[in-house]
């Protein structure tokens, strides 16, 4: 497994981390903390989608 | 002599050397860190109370005890640690030293960022007398993150190797270059891996 394929794999349990976080701070009362985790996630997701349009060339291997 | 398959992929394996090396090396780190954090697991579900009587005051969740916003910090920190160690591994592939060293460089500063903040942290325990005697929250708490910030140091070491005297490969085995920074960024990927299991587990759950 290629660098690249663990960068998605540490990608995706960044945003699971991000959502699951914002959850919690929201459950926890902490507004601000969970507003800008759930946009870290959304930020993360776009990261993502870009990783995997720029290097969709190497392999994964 | 040369050292086979460095650079091309060895044909029963379908990759080069240095990554089954390093793939088998952290096969052997999933085991280290799965066993303690079973040792968390029954370490938690045999407790009466979780954090419970710790320093003679009993807390009742594990956030009470820890700084979530500074732990939320240095989750930010490693994983931007990730996203620039990729980029320097892809500003080899593109044959852009310059921003390869950049890249590098950010990446190196985020672990020592990690750590710093991480020193403070530890620092602020230890002079509530919150040390790793006092119970098995704190014991476990103290292993776990003592052991990644020790592979922290460890990653920071390589890197800095990489950042520095070791970059003269680039000039005489470019190829070979690139691959030995992969090597090392599925290192630094792994180390962040750990972190990111190792934060909800023990300052939110």
């Amino acid at each position: 497994m290629s660098l690249k394929a663990i960068h998605i794999f540490f990608i995706a349990l960044s945003i699971l981390l991000a959502l699951g976080f914002g959850i919690w701070s929201i459950y926890h009362h902490y507004l601000l903390m969970g507003v800008v985790s759930f946009l870290i996630g959304i930020a993360l997701v776009y990261y993502g989608i870009r990783f995997l349009r720029k290097l969709r060339h190497v392999d994964m291997r | 002599m040369d050292i086979p398959y460095t650079v091309t992929a060895r044909p029963d394996t379908g990759v080069y050397n240095a990554k089954v090396g390093i793939w088998l090396f952290l096969a052997s780190e999933v085991m280290l860190f799965g066993g303690l954090f079973s040792a968390y697991i029954f370490l938690r579900i045999g407790a009466p109370a979780w954090p419970g009587m710790l320093g003679g005051q009993l807390y009742k969740t594990s956030f009470d005890i820890l700084n979530v916003p500074i732990g939320t910090f240095n989750t930010m920190v490693l994983i931007a640690s990730s996203v620039t160690i990729v980029m320097s591994w892809a500003s080899l592939m593109m044959n852009d030293f310059g921003k390869y060293k950049r890249y590098m460089g950010l990446t190196i500063l985020c672990g020592l960022a990690f750590l710093v903040v991480k020193a403070f942290e530890y620092n602020a325990k230890f002079s509530h007398g919150l040390f790793p005697a006092e119970g098995n929250f704190l014991a476990i708490y103290f292993t776990l993150t003592g052991l990644h910030g020790l592979h922290v140091v460890g990653g920071i070491i390589v890197n800095s190797y990489f950042w520095g005297p070791g970059s003269k490969m680039w000039k005489t085995d470019p190829k070979r270059f690139t691959n030995r920074i992969e090597v090392a960024g599925l290192y630094w990927h792994f180390v962040d891996i750990v972190w990111i299991f190792l934060f909800p587990t023990i300052y939110l759950l």
